[in-house]
């Protein structure tokens, strides 16, 4: 007894998944507005609140490093398109090893403001933010990389095509969105710095 | 139409159904209804929890003086000599309201009636996301075992109150719920959210993208619009809540000052400093609030779909009910500030919240103007649903009366911590939403189970909760406009109090009976499962599409393709047609005898056919 489903289903059902995937970037940009907005209320909280420092130039590398990832993976997902498999692999792992590389600048960013000082337990919450942005910023990082490494290790596999084209469609939209969130954050402490 | 057989490849892959595994079918099920069991059994588990909760402290509340030795014996050193300790107390009605906010009125109700009403009202095979849903439930399950597993710590469960402000939350060695139990609560709140966002956005995307030919969106049930509604509010807030716990959680565990300053805590002075425990009220209110309401929604939702089948009439005022849980939704992100009037927020705030806040009440008049329009000369049919959903309507009224009250901030300053605040809530949600998800149950139960629950059962399980709930929480406004505050643990020590003992004792006797009253309800629910009428596939006449399935559950809920819908879901006895419903899927031109000419909208082809048909039958043209 094989149910009966028409193609048409199927490709609602994928329309209907890449729909909740913004859906659920609204939620996670809820949660960056609402820090963002407690952040500005903290710090009209009194004079000696703020970040009171110029941010790191190592932010300004990790901005550079994510935009490049960017671009490599709407690289990748052209090769996609065009069925280059071996292609799509290498813009993959290229934007992999980047978005691995702007995690590891990000890092460096805070020891840099730890040597400067601003530690994360601050009587200056305002300064304490500034991981908090970051950090909460890189746990989806971590997310996002997942679901690179999913794709590729979906292509190596050589997963029907249809599987790899639509994995690949979530992974940009994904993908883009956590830049996109990376520069508001950055323009955000930018203004504030 | 082409059909495939479909391939593994496919999004429905288990469609073998005799050869699925125990595991596959009944735990890591990604079928719709499965997970809607799911949410429900796991939610009335928790329930009952929160209930035995909810009895302890009031027993304490009733005889503050006397001691209990069984309680020594059930709790051990939080009960020495069988009295509660305070410490206790404070535990038992955080985790007693945490649990019944959300894991009961948020995750059982939205979870279980998403889940299982989505995909079947608006015709479509599952959930957009099957194994995301599937995610979901695990992580409200693991939310709920974490908050369970917090009895079982040294120190015991959190006790700063469902809303955990800091900085009694916030400092670990503040009181022994402060301790693990807080890390343990902000864990399980964490792992929540994970789950209604994901259930969330499937629940949103679903209804957008699913629906079957024919299905607009003025054509879905009101059941569909109040889950759709209610996932969009939570979608918005439950995000901000995770910036709240996560600030909370680093200054718990790692020393920050989000929310702490000037603290001294047994003659020594906390390193916290220049933190705002108000910061962390705005965070958790912008939930908070929009909170309240989706568990209001779905019961919403629910009582329209139950008073209108068992009215035999059509909702009244459709439109209207739509646009007003639109308003209330909107509204409902803007009024958290009512929570703080005294704050010492400035009063042209105070002023603009409580503005917003009273605005709301308009939209909830309609509502409650709409359901007893709807059953104005009705034909009714008192099945335990009904009375369920009418008792709802009754609740939200009571409470949503003294919301007048405590939404003008002049009255609030005096009301505001005190019982008032707890009857008030306990009506409009705990009361109301209560009853809106008991309606549902009662009602969905066949399509559930296959199986109808006993009406007997169901009518001792109404009145006794119905006339419980209104002795228990009725006489709270009495003791709150007396000035008397929520959260003391033992009334005897202040004087102006102590004439308050006696109503006490009245009403946690009448709690007491509530809570045994729903043994009916567990008995009904658990035995009819195997034991209960066998249910016929409409057993309402409802008109909507989940009763053109059929009882048993089929993965992907329609044997062959997804009927087409033709119609609202409210033509109830509709003149001039033999039944008293016309289900969604009866197309126009198998009900000529009843159509009326806006049927149509502006269909000039139709109404063209309409008109002769009804010159040649001597059919009078009805425009009303
Ligand atoms: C006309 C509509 C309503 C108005 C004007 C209103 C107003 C208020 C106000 C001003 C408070 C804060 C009182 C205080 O703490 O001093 C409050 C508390 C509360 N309301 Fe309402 N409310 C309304 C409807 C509702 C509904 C529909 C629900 C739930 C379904 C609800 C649930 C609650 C809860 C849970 C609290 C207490 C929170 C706590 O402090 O623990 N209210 N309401
Ligand atoms: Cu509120």
């Amino acid at each position: 007894m094989y149910m009966e489903i028409n193609k048409e289903e199927i490709f609602r059902t994928h329309r209907a998944q890449k729909f909740a995937l913004w859906l659920s970037m609204i939620g996670m940009f809820m949660l960056f507005a609402s820090l963002s907005s407690a952040f500005i209320v903290y710090t009209a909280s009194g004079v000696d609140k703020g970040i009171k420092t110029i941010l790191p130039s190592a932010f300004i590398y990790s901005t550079i490093v994510i935009v490049l990832s960017s671009v490599t993976i709407h690289f990748a997902n052209k090769a996609v398109k065009k069925e280059e498999f071996a292609k799509q692999k290498t813009f993959l792992l290229a934007t992999i090893v980047l978005g691995v590389l702007f995690f590891v600048l990000q890092l460096h960013a805070w020891s840099v403001l730890i040597d400067r000082g601003i530690y994360f337990i601050n009587t200056n919450a305002s300064q304490s933010f500034v991981y908090i942005f970051t950090g909460m910023h890189l746990a989806h990082i971590i997310g996002g990389l997942l679901v690179l490494i999913r794709c590729l290790i979906g292509v190596s596999r050589k997963i029907p095509y249809i599987r790899n084209l639509y994995r690949m469609e979530l992974a940009v939209i994904f993908w883009h969105f956590l830049d996109i969130i990376w520069i508001y954050l950055y323009v955000f402490l930018l203004l504030y710095q | 139409m082409s059909s495939t057989a479909i391939t593994p490849e496919a999004s429905f892959q288990d469609s073998h159904e005799e050869k699925q595994s125990f595991i596959k079918k009944y735990v890591f099920s990604t079928d719709h209804k499965m997970i809607a069991k799911q949410f429900l059994i796991t939610a009335i588990i928790m329930a009952f929890f929160a209930l035995l909760l909810s009895i302890l402290f009031r027993i304490q509340l009733a005889w503050p003086d006397k001691d209990f030795p069984v309680l020594e014996f059930f709790l051990g050193k939080w009960a020495e000599g069988g009295r509660i300790k305070p410490d206790f107390y404070l535990a038992l009605v955080t985790i007693h309201g945490t649990i019944m906010v959300f894991f009961v009125l948020t995750a059982g109700l939205s979870g279980t009636f998403s889940n299982l009403l989505i995909p079947l009202q608006i015709g479509a095979r599952d959930m957009a996301a099957p194994f995301v849903n599937m995610l979901s439930y695990w992580f409200f399950l693991g939310s709920c075992v974490v908050m369970t597993a917090s009895f079982f710590v040294e120190s015991g469960p959190a006790a700063a109150g469902w809303t955990v402000y800091p900085p009694l939350s916030a400092v670990p060695t503040a009181i022994s719920g402060s301790g693990l139990g807080t890390t343990m609560w902000l864990l399980s709140i964490f792992m929540f959210i994970i789950s209604q966002i994901l259930g969330g956005v499937n629940y949103i995307s679903t209804i957008l993208n699913m629906r079957t030919k024919g299905m607009d969106l003025w054509k879905m049930p009101l059941t569909i619009w109040s889950l759709f509604i209610t996932a969009i509010v939570g979608l918005v807030s439950f995000p901000v809540l995770v910036s709240a716990v996560v600030l909370l959680f680093f200054d718990r565990s790692a020393g920050t000052s989000f929310y702490l300053s000037d603290l001294v805590i047994g003659g020594e002075i906390l390193p916290n400093e220049g933190g705002s425990p108000i910061l962390y009220e705005h965070l958790f209110w912008f939930l908070g609030h929009p909170e309240v309401y989706i568990a209001i929604l779905p019961a919403f939702g629910i009582v329209s779909e139950v008073l209108s089948i068992n009215s035999r009439k059509p909702i009244f005022g459709y439109h209207a009910m739509v646009y007003s849980l639109m308003a209330i939704a909107v509204l409902s992100v803007i009024v958290w500030g009512h929570h703080m009037f005294v704050t010492g927020m400035n009063p042209f705030l105070g002023g603009v919240f409580m503005l917003t806040t009273l605005i709301i009440a308009i939209p909830s008049a309609v509502k409650a103007f709409n359901y007893t329009a709807t059953l104005w000369r009705g034909n009714i049919r008192f099945t335990p649903a009904m009375l369920f959903a009418i008792g709802m309507v009754s609740f939200f009224i009571s409470g949503g009366l003294t919301g007048l009250f405590t939404g003008n901030a002049t009255i609030d300053i005096q009301i505001h911590d005190t019982y008032f605040i707890v009857a008030h809530f306990h009506f409009v949600m705990g009361s109301a939403s209560m009853f809106g998800m008991l309606a549902a149950v009662y009602h969905w139960y066949p399509k559930l189970y296959g199986r109808m629950l006993d009406n007997q059962l169901g009518y001792i399980h109404f009145w006794l909760t119905f006339i419980g709930a209104y002795l228990v929480f009725f006489p709270m406004h009495f003791m709150g406009i007396d000035g008397v505050p929520r959260r003391y643990y033992a009334f005897t020590e202040f004087p102006f109090m102590e004439k308050w003992v006696s109503v006490n004792i009245l009403i946690t006797w009448a709690a007491v009976i509530a809570g045994l009253a729903q043994i009916a309800f567990v008995w009904n629910f658990f035995y009819s499962m195997r034991n209960g009428k066998k249910a016929s596939k409409n057993p309402w006449r409802a008109t909507t599409l989940e009763w053109t399935t059929e009882v048993k559950h089929i993965h992907g809920n329609w044997e062959g393709e997804i009927p087409t819908v033709y119609r609202w879901p409210y033509d109830y006895s509709k003149p001039g047609h033999p039944d008293d419903f016309i289900p969604q899927t009866v197309p126009h031109s198998e009900t000529m005898s009843s159509n009326l000419l806006q049927d149509f909208h502006d269909n000039e082809e139709a109404i063209k056919i309409q008109k002769e048909w009804n010159k040649e039958n001597n059919r009078v043209e009805s425009e009303s």
